[in-house]
């Protein structure tokens, strides 16, 4: 049997969620958790704690230095929130791309990241801007940087009895554009078989998150002033760039595609990134 | 809390507008709720993992795919199901399934007509574009998707003229 349980403070749902005598596992949206449960109930876990009942503030907040995403905002509410497509337009991007209308009003950012999928959606994004998870526990609270966040295939630095409460990113200094783009093999309700995000900073900083070609999502750095326009130019520079991604053949794609692919959507990303900088300044 | 001990909950929710309780396992999906222990089985079970878009209710007015949603989650919300909205017969957006001949095996329209009315209550005239992408999510096997999309194109049509 599984037991349903609703947390209202953060400290109750760590009591459960860092009891070691039962499976428990964290319930936002379900879009992953659920997939399957009905089914699958001697694998399933002993306790369900829906943390859509923790008091979140405002649960999407935005301040002169940047946004807070809390627990409960969902993918649908990261599209229509007119702050994040201005400033992050790669989030934005890549939040309507995951399932469909139905998931991305259930899917939430914080599960999306939690559940830590090679191929999950907003990872790239969040890298690209540079995003810092705040991890509760017993002991207090920590915040790590995205990309010390994933540790491997659906692991990530937090512990068990520990709790995402919130994803937090910098506002863009002026002038920064960003881009996101993923291959699937169908329009609708697909994993990616490789995404990419770009971000051009208005400090001259060029960075690419990329999903679905390693244990993790990656976050590398193009050098500064590279010209994103000269795709022959370009083209030798991703080559070393996008050496540190290790693709793998599943049943989505084989290991020298995937290789291919990430090139051929990172410098259409970049460029993507780099015409939304020429809009924000337009 | 006693976990592990309580395993049934107790839900009170209001279903299609009337105040309903139940008591289910806290695995049970709204889908399988409203189906065995409501009764309404106009909501249909297909692949349960959120890919096909058959068991398609509105939660608190919003589209989502009820096999993945614990009933225990809907404790104090509102449910809408194909059901609530065609209370009073058949709807011109259903009507308009009909005369287009978007029900082939019929299995998936209760989902089609739970997203397209989500999508009309959002957009009351969107473009051929923008139904393809909001129904993405439901899928047909007997691969009726230009007959459904026309019935909700006409089905926007009239209703934005009927409301002037």
């Amino acid at each position: 049997m599984v037991t349903y349980y609703k947390a209202h403070a953060v400290a109750d749902a760590l009591e459960v969620l860092g009891r070691t005598d039962v499976e428990a596992k964290a319930l936002l949206g379900g879009t992953d958790l659920l997939v399957g449960l009905g089914d699958r109930l001697d694998s399933a876990p002993g306790v369900v704690v829906d943390l859509k009942g923790l008091a979140d503030g405002e649960p999407l907040a935005v301040t002169e230095s940047g946004v807070r995403i809390g627990l409960t905002v969902t993918m649908a509410d990261l599209l229509a929130d007119p702050t994040v497509s201005t400033w992050y337009p790669a989030l934005a991007q890549a939040a309507g791309e995951v399932g469909s209308v139905a998931i991305r009003n259930r899917a939430t950012l914080v599960g999306n990241i939690c559940n830590a999928s090679p191929a999950c959606d907003t990872a790239p994004a969040l890298l690209v801007h540079g995003a810092q998870v705040r991890i509760a526990s017993a002991a207090g609270e920590r915040v790590v940087p995205i990309s010390e966040f994933f540790v491997g295939p659906r692991a990530t630095t937090c512990a068990r009895d520990e709790l995402v409460t919130a994803v937090e990113l910098p506002r863009p200094v002026p002038g920064t554009g960003s881009a996101f783009q993923r291959l699937t093999r169908r329009w609708g309700v697909d994993l990616a078989t490789v995404s990419v995000a770009a971000a051009v900073h208005g400090d001259g900083r060029i960075q690419l998150g990329l999903g679905a070609v390693a244990p993790t999502p990656l976050l590398v750095d193009v050098p500064a002033g590279t010209d994103l326009t000269d795709r022959a130019a370009l083209d030798p520079v991703l080559d070393e760039v996008l050496a540190v991604a290790t693709p793998i053949s599943d049943i989505r794609a084989g290991a020298d595609y995937r290789a291919a692919m990430v090139r051929e959507l990172a410098a259409r990303t970049l460029r993507a990134a780099l015409d939304s900088t020429r809009r924000t300044q337009a | 809390m006693s976990v592990g001990t309580e395993s049934l909950v107790t839900v009170t929710a209001t279903i299609n507008g009337e105040p309903r309780t139940f008591t289910v396992p806290g695995h049970r999906t709204l889908l399988d709720a409203l189906r065995s222990e409501l009764g309404l089985t106009g909501t249909k079970s297909s692949c349960t993992e959120g890919e096909c878009g058959a068991c398609t209710v509105m939660l608190d007015g919003h589209a989502v795919n009820s096999c993945l949603v614990l009933a225990a989650e809907v404790d104090g919300h509102e449910v809408l199901t194909v059901e609530g909205v065609s209370v009073d017969g058949g709807t011109d957006l259903q009507q308009a399934f009909l005369e287009h001949g978007a029900v082939q095996c019929g299995f998936c329209i209760p989902g089609q007509v739970m997203s397209a009315e989500y999508l009309l209550s959002r957009n009351p005239d969107p473009s051929v574009q923008e139904i393809r992408d909001a129904m993405s999510g439901n899928l047909c096997r007997c691969a009726s998707y230009n007959r459904i999309v026309e019935a909700v194109r006409q089905t926007a049509t009239k209703r934005v003229s009927t409301r002037g």
